[in-house]
């Protein structure tokens, strides 16, 4: 069940350009476990996109099964939203974005949902660069059918009843960057000021842009011995550096302490700062991204932040070279050639 | 010995090897008949293959207009030795077997009851070019000058295609036009031209058109308004996207920007191709993808979703002979119990069905105003024979004041009247809620398109209740629905008072209804009704309420359309008698009328009812 939340709110809330309170980026309750790192994303999208001043309706939500795809449900009431089928968010979200280029699509998948039945669609979509935020809320469990492995359990980790997964895990972010993604990021459901900034930076970026978030599971998948629990992620965590966004109309200071800066400018003109730590690499060379994860993967670690950016992608209406109107919006007279056009063609036909 | 003489009415088949040019060649056969004003329709019979194996083109020349398959063949053009022993034993008595005499014809090859013509194209081709390509391609139209001269096709009619075949290419219209000639020559200087079946031209094709059911549904998308083509390639579906590409590219380009007004993905699979359609459908745009059966698996999954998340959808199948890969390049009506109910639980698809390309055309424009008023599937049923065949129609035509049925969606100022929106509310009472796309409105409007259950909110809930409001609103948008859909046309008027009726949908109407006219002939009339979309309208109902016993038609083994008439509108079983035909070949007229002639040999009880009875 949804359960929705009251309306009212406190009169003192901080509101953003639009004039807007962070409740109205808020959703219906959350039913996912206690603790579940996947409402931490969800506060951290709600920030993201209050801090960012985007119109909620102009929002396209979209997922597929499973407990992250139940997500978008606790976020962004004011936003429609598509919970579709098992793995195949990404078709959805292309169909979607064919029919409207104008809107913001955030899709939210899981481990499951797209590492195993949706890894074809998931290849297609990050090949067809369409312009959307696609995140995965990775805890390397299925959640709800009570505790089973994903195709991202790594080898050797324990399930909740002991069992060691025999399978060479998938890596996402891995994937991603050799699929040709344009924005690779990943991030931990429990660094909220890393997260943020990365979201801000992805619903920017101009092309496909993919974060997987390690979000363990509170119920099924956090206990010794896996890999994916919150000790053990907190303990092998591997940071590239703070990622802070800034937008045009007003900067936004990191609360980190600042090391190094490398400052990239996005599409929309806004730029984000990367504060690299001793293990950043230049986060515009695929090679070079590809190794740094591989490099900590060997130490057992995950490498977390921005992995990677094209700052000069297209998105798929620029491949196609559709029109600059959304489609959904082109009036009869731009779609339908007449009868004197059928005319002709019925001519050219005897 | 018997010769068959006609004229302007004959089966005609060319027996050739798959990949050697001769598609084109045979094309220009039939549209040069087709320019002599006798109806004409082709079929291609193609195997599963790029090349090498056995393909034949059948044509039907019907000076009365009959478009179905016939059965019995007239006239063999055998250029395939691999399949000669078959082409050989298909001609009708007194027929005649056009062969490459370059080498003598094996004693097993020979009947005496059909009539030989040896042209040796081999030798012709070896005299005239040194380059083997060319040997191969000229060969072809070489056989087509010779058939001009036999069958007396006038000349210049295929001249005129000749030139108009390589507009652009003129170099090459002079030696094809010489290539005809050899042909032309040899025929006449060897052989009685033309041979007692004949051509002769005349005015009975008025001002149809020459089209494939696949290219015009193609058309009818754009007329219909779609943007986004999202479809994964399959025989025999496939040319439904070619033509829709061929014909945006001109016809929907912004003339501002030179960008198109149209999207045209192709998918990695059928279940994308579907989701891209749902996706965009519910974002506001028309969208579509054709495929054929193994597709319409895939995509069975995303069309319950559509169906109960309520998203329009249009999919054209053009289905092929299965089960599994079955026959892909052969036709078949047996898709039909598989997209009524696609998907699992309780679900019900729109179906339409198209009997030529005319159909095609408007029932594809039609089934996006329907699919957006009814908030749901529809699915074209066509086939392979009407899909991919070039077939004679009525021009098409499209009524500039139409407008397109968007169904009911609310805009930001309907909202901002309405106090509490509530997307699964039946606000009128026939099912049908009101919808609004994503982007609308700031802060109404929006809601959570999932395929689990709801409220009339949008706010999932497993409560019972509420789960049985919403599938009973849908069976109500059903019966909605059955007011939507075409109509099934009647032929009831043409022989009043029957007391037996034939029942058909889809390709079978041309065969179905040659069939009724060999039947009327020797005494025995039946009503017919053509159904022509699922649900049914009560009318299909009446019609089989109003005979003793219905015939239904169709090209499948399990009576599909049989069983749908069963179970939907609670027919009486004894009543409804299934005619069926199975071998992945077009229907025949003479199978059809044959099967139905032992229902009544052996009924000497008269076909009319009394005037009484008739009401």
């Amino acid at each position: 069940m949804s359960y929705q939340r009251p309306t009212i709110h406190h009169p003192e809330l901080p509101k953003n350009d639009l004039g807007y309170v962070s409740r109205d980026y808020e959703g219906a309750i959350s039913t996912l476990c206690a603790g579940c790192g996947h409402d931490s994303i969800s506060a951290a999208v709600i920030q993201a996109c209050w801090e960012m001043s985007i119109e909620p309706h102009r929002v396209a939500k979209l997922s597929g099964i499973g407990c992250s795809s139940k997500t978008p449900t606790y976020f962004l009431g004011k936003s429609h939203g598509f919970n579709s089928v098992h793995g195949r968010m990404p078709s959805i979200a292309t169909g979607a974005n064919l029919a409207n280029r104008d809107l913001i699509y955030i899709g939210v998948s899981g481990d499951g949902d797209t590492a195993s039945i949706g890894m074809g669609q998931f290849a297609h979509v990050v090949r067809r660069s369409l312009n959307m935020l696609y995140m995965v809320e990775n805890n390397g469990c299925y959640g709800l059918t009570k505790g089973q492995d994903s195709a991202t359990a790594d080898i050797g980790s324990k399930s909740k009843k002991g069992v060691e997964n025999l399978y060479s895990p998938i890596d996402l972010v891995s994937i991603a960057i050799q699929l040709g993604a344009t924005f690779v990021g990943r991030s931990f459901s429990g660094d909220k000021q890393q997260l943020i900034p990365l979201i801000k930076a992805a619903v920017s970026h101009h092309g496909f842009a993919f974060i997987d978030v390690i979000s363990p599971c509170v119920t099924f998948n956090n206990n010794v011995g896996s890999t994916k629990s919150y000790d053990y992620v907190r303990e092998h965590v591997e940071a590239t550096g703070t990622v802070d966004f800034v937008p045009m109309r007003k900067e936004i200071t990191t609360q980190y302490e600042a090391g190094k800066t490398q400052e990239v400018t996005l599409h929309d003109g806004s730029t984000i700062h990367l504060h690299k730590a001793e293990t950043g690499h230049d986060i515009h060379d695929r090679q070079a991204a590809l190794n740094a994860i591989e490099d900590q993967k060997r130490k057992g670690s995950y490498l977390t932040g921005l992995l990677y950016m094209d700052p000069n992608a297209a998105d798929l209406h620029e491949m196609i070279s559709t029109t600059n109107k959304p489609l959904s919006q082109l009036t009869e007279a731009e779609l339908c050639p007449g009868s004197k056009a059928l005319e002709n063609i019925n001519n050219s036909l005897r | 010995m018997h010769k068959i003489k006609a004229l302007n009415d004959f089966v005609i088949k060319f027996a050739n090897i798959n990949g050697t040019g001769s598609a084109s060649a045979n094309s220009m056969f039939a549209k040069a008949i087709f320019r002599m004003g006798i109806p004409v329709s082709p079929r291609n019979i193609f195997p599963s293959n790029i090349q090498g194996l056995p393909t034949w083109y059948e044509v039907r020349i019907s000076e009365k207009g009959y478009l179905g398959r016939r059965g019995g063949i007239d006239v063999m053009v055998c250029m395939n030795p691999q399949s000669m022993a078959k082409d050989v034993a298909e001609v009708e008595a007194g027929g005649y077997f056009v062969y490459d005499s370059s080498k003598p014809l094996d004693i097993q090859y020979i009947r005496k009851d059909i009539h030989y013509i040896g042209i040796p194209f081999t030798q012709i081709c070896l005299r005239e070019y040194s380059d083997p390509r060319q040997r191969q391609l000229f060969k072809n139209i070489i056989y087509v000058g010779s058939l001009a001269a036999l069958l007396d096709i006038e000349f210049k009619v295929l001249q005129d295609l000749v030139s108009e075949q390589f507009k652009g290419k003129e170099k090459l219209i002079a030696p094809n036009i010489h290539a005809m000639e050899l042909g032309y020559r040899h025929a006449q200087e060897n052989f009685e031209c033309p041979l007692p079946v004949r051509l002769k031209r005349c005015d009975n094709v008025g001002n149809q058109i020459l089209i494939d059911g696949n290219t015009a549904a193609g058309l009818g998308a754009i007329y219909g308004g779609a943007t986004v083509a999202a479809w994964y390639p399959i025989t025999p579906s496939t040319s439904v996207v070619d033509a829709f590409e061929k014909y945006t590219r001109r016809l929907r380009i912004d003339p501002g920007t030179g960008k198109k007004n149209y999207a045209i993905v192709q998918a990695e699979d059928e279940l994308s191709a579907m989701g891209m359609v749902i996706g965009a459908m519910w974002n506001g745009a028309r969208a579509f993808t054709a495929t054929s059966g193994p597709g319409v698996s895939l995509m069975t999954e995303f069309l319950g979703l559509a169906y109960f998340a309520e998203i329009p959808v249009v999919l054209i199948n053009v289905q092929r002979a299965g089960p599994s890969t079955g026959m892909p390049t052969r036709t078949q009506q047996a898709d039909v119990l598989a997209a009524a109910y696609a998907s699992h639980g309780d679900t019900k698809q729109v179906l339409l069905f198209p009997s030529n390309a005319k159909d095609c055309f408007d029932m594809t424009a039609q089934a996006f105003d329907l699919a957006e008023r009814l908030q749901t599937p529809v699915i074209l049923m066509t086939d392979l024979d009407l899909g991919m065949n070039d077939t004679l129609s009525p021009p098409f035509e499209w009524d500039d004041s139409r407008t397109y049925d968007r169904g009911k969606v609310l805009n930001a100022e309907q909202l901002d009247k309405i106090e509490k929106f509530g997307r699964y509310l039946d606000v009128d009472g026939d099912g049908i809620c009101y919808r609004t796309y994503p982007g609308t409105h700031p802060s109404k409007g929006a809601f959570f398109t999932r395929g689990t259950s709801r409220d009339e909110y949008a706010v999932y809930t497993e409560d019972g209740a509420a789960y049985l409001r919403n599938v009973e609103r849908l069976l109500k948008k059903w019966e909605t629905a059955k007011d939507h859909v075409p109509a099934p046309e009647l032929y009831a008027e043409r022989n009043p008072g029957t007391a037996d009726g034939v029942l058909f949908y889809g390709t079978s109407a041309s065969s179905t209804l040659e069939a009724l006219d060999i039947l009327a002939g020797e005494g025995i009339e039946l009503d017919a009704i053509r159904v022509r979309a699922f649900p049914f309208n009560q009318d299909v109902q009446k019609f089989i309420d109003a005979h003793q016993r219905v015939f239904v038609i169709e090209q499948n083994r399990d009576a599909q359309l049989r069983s749908l008439l069963l179970i939907e509108n609670n027919a009486d079983p004894q009543k409804l008698i299934s005619l069926l035909h199975i071998d992945g070949t077009p229907i025949m007229a003479r199978s059809i009328a044959a099967q139905l002639r032992k229902y009544f040999d052996s009924n000497v009880t008269p076909l009319r009812r009394s005037a009484k009875s008739a009401g």
